[in-house]
């Protein structure tokens, strides 16, 4: 089935959710809600002429100051039998980050739903082990959010790992080893 | 020791002993983790009863970096990820760009990169049956796949002059066309090849340690490892046929001809039989892109709006040094407002790259979606309710290389 087929199929089937559809250079992005993604995700893997049956990628983008819901959690599904490929993109507002965790339906978001959490504080709903993966645990804000600057933040808002080595190197630099010697 | 007493001891013995779960912490300077991967194992005996993978050692922030590049810099940003495959990383990079660009390669630049995105699984399996085997306590194989290794790293050299991060393939084509020599060379390479492959295998196929080592270890249906989001020969190691090259091909595959090896059990011995089949199967694409390779230019026509010219021109033709400097000042021209992925067949398995676009001159959000990040998340899968010793045969097995896990 053509992507574009099976994004009017999924509109048909809940027109309250989907609210667009996009073509750009053969690859069709569905822009839905958020409430039901979970619906919407296990009809595409049940249905018997859709079965997307394999979650490649889970990502976000954040639109700071371009759209009004601030985020997109961004789902490619692919279907192993039927060779087809549709974007689904559930858009987040800024003030309640928060999104159902798909691992009931592929287990494989598990990772992928952490290093959201990680890079963009998007809360995953019922998530068993959302920590951060990537960064330090007492890491401080969220690197891919686009108000993150890119050499991070200087100082002492800086990760405090980092500071450590900082003064241990300090510390050695006035280390008079002439004298340790002669001693 | 000296805090129990003989009367505790006494009765300890007459109770039965008692037993607690030994929590070990592996990695992450463990030689056999592949780079820095750390495992916390809680051990009852030597069983795994539990397995947390700590990734993230490695995280230079490649995502944000390629924000804020344009996409003509982002290129040597790739080599990184997958460092003992580069070649495969670029030729990803650059064929997501083209795709968003909507510019196509000639002829002959796709069969070279089809060629040099072989030699790239080849020394890439050659590395990974190297250290698998060495983990799991076959020396000799590693001596022996790393002299095939070098040769083709030698070859690399030859083409582009340099042996790992290579950035050779350019938006467009490639950045240099191959010489007679390169291709004389590797096709020696090709016809001395299966050779080799038949002598790694007759040092460890038949061997009683190796078959109970991998036999029937880590194992994962086919149903399961789809779910799990694996891909590349972790997945067609459970008998799942999905391969990037032939589901959605690319570069130069439509026109050779290769088979894809599957696998029946999915645990270890069968994800080890996928390899050594691809790597013959690679051997055959490089044969093939060799015999046909047709003539012509190397750069798409319409290239100079988004790579470099080369240096000889721009000493000596004005609208090439134009080219130069309008780039090197303010990159290539604006991309097409949109979103694409699209995804290679890297050695590991489905490297994805994510691309959107607001219209300008660099990449909104570059996200790339790494084998390696996958299969690392499945361990505790594999490992839990297995034996230590199982734990290094799986991470062998899964092939990850934590540049590309961390990113």
């Amino acid at each position: 089935m053509e992507p574009l087929q099976i994004a009017e199929r999924l509109r048909e089937r809940f027109p309250e959710d989907v609210r667009e559809i996009k073509e750009f250079r053969d690859q069709v992005s569905v822009i839905v809600k958020r409430d039901h993604i979970l619906d919407l995700l296990s009809f595409l893997k049940e249905e018997p002429d859709i079965q997307m049956d394999f979650l490649k990628d889970l990502t976000a983008v954040d639109w700071l100051g371009k759209k009004v819901p601030r985020f997109e959690v961004v789902y490619h599904l692919y279907s192993i039998k039927f060779r087809h490929l549709l974007r689904l993109k559930a858009e987040v507002p800024e003030e309640d980050p928060v999104i159902d965790s798909v691992m009931p339906i592929y287990i494989g978001a598990n990772w992928h739903e952490r290093e959201c959490f990680d890079m963009f504080g998007i809360q995953f709903r019922g998530h068993p082990d959302l920590r951060r993966i990537l960064l330090p645990e007492d890491w401080e804000g969220y690197p891919l959010r686009k108000d993150y600057p890119l050499e991070g933040y200087k100082g002492e808002k800086d990760w405090s790992g980092f500071r450590e080595v900082l003064q241990i190197a300090k510390r050695n630099k006035k280390f008079d080893w002439y004298g340790a010697q002669e001693r | 020791m000296s805090n129990i007493t003989m009367r505790e001891l006494k009765e300890d013995i007459r109770t039965g002993l008692k037993t607690k779960e030994l929590v070990l912490s592996m990695g992450p300077q463990h030689p056999s983790t592949h780079g820095v991967l750390r495992l916390v194992l809680e051990l009852d005996g030597e069983t795994v009863v539990k397995c947390t993978p700590y990734v993230g050692y490695l995280h230079r922030g490649t995502e944000k970096l390629c924000e804020h590049r344009t996409y003509l810099n982002a290129l040597p940003l790739s080599d990184r990820l997958d460092y003992i495959v580069s070649m495969a990383n670029n030729v990803g990079y650059v064929l997501a760009v083209e795709r968003l660009f909507g510019i196509e390669a000639p002829p002959r630049a796709k069969y070279i990169r089809t060629i040099v995105s072989e030699m790239a699984r080849l020394s890439g399996h050659l590395l990974w049956i190297a250290t698998h085997a060495l983990d799991i306590g076959a020396m000799t194989v590693f001596l022996y796949s790393f002299r095939e290794r070098e040769w083709l790293l030698d070859l690399f050299e030859h083409l582009c002059g340099a042996r790992l991060t290579t950035s050779y393939p350019r938006i467009g084509g490639v950045r240099n066309d191959v010489t007679e020599e390169f291709l004389d060379s590797l096709y020696e390479f090709t016809e001395e090849f299966p050779r080799r492959i038949e002598e790694y295998e007759t040092l460890i196929d038949q061997n009683r340690i190796w078959l109970q080592r991998t036999k029937g270890i880590g194992v994962i249906s086919a149903e399961e490892a789809i779910n799990w989001g694996l891909t590349g020969p972790v997945l067609r190691g459970s008998g799942v046929p999905y391969d990037v090259r032939k589901f959605a091909p690319y570069d130069a595959y439509p026109w050779v001809d290769f088979e894809v090896p599957v696998g029946k059990n999915g645990d270890v011995y069968d994800r080890y039989k996928v390899r050594m089949q691809e790597m013959r199967q690679s051997n055959r694409i490089i044969k093939q892109c060799i015999e046909r390779m047709p003539k012509g230019p190397v750069m798409a026509p319409d290239a100079p709006k988004f790579t470099l010219p080369p240096k000889e021109k721009v000493m000596s033709e004005m609208e090439s040094l134009i080219h130069q400097f309008v780039l090197i000042t303010k990159g290539p021209i604006a991309a097409p407002e949109g979103e694409i992925y699209s995804a290679i067949e890297a050695p590991k398995g489905e490297l994805g790259f994510y691309i959107v676009s607001d219209g300008t001159g660099r990449p909104y959000r570059l996200r790339l979606r790494s084998p390696s990040f996958v299969h690392a998340s499945v361990l505790p899968r594999l490992c839990e309710g297995h034996l230590v010793a199982d734990v290094i045969a799986n991470i062998g097995t899964i092939d990850i290389v934590l540049g590309e896990c961390d990113r």
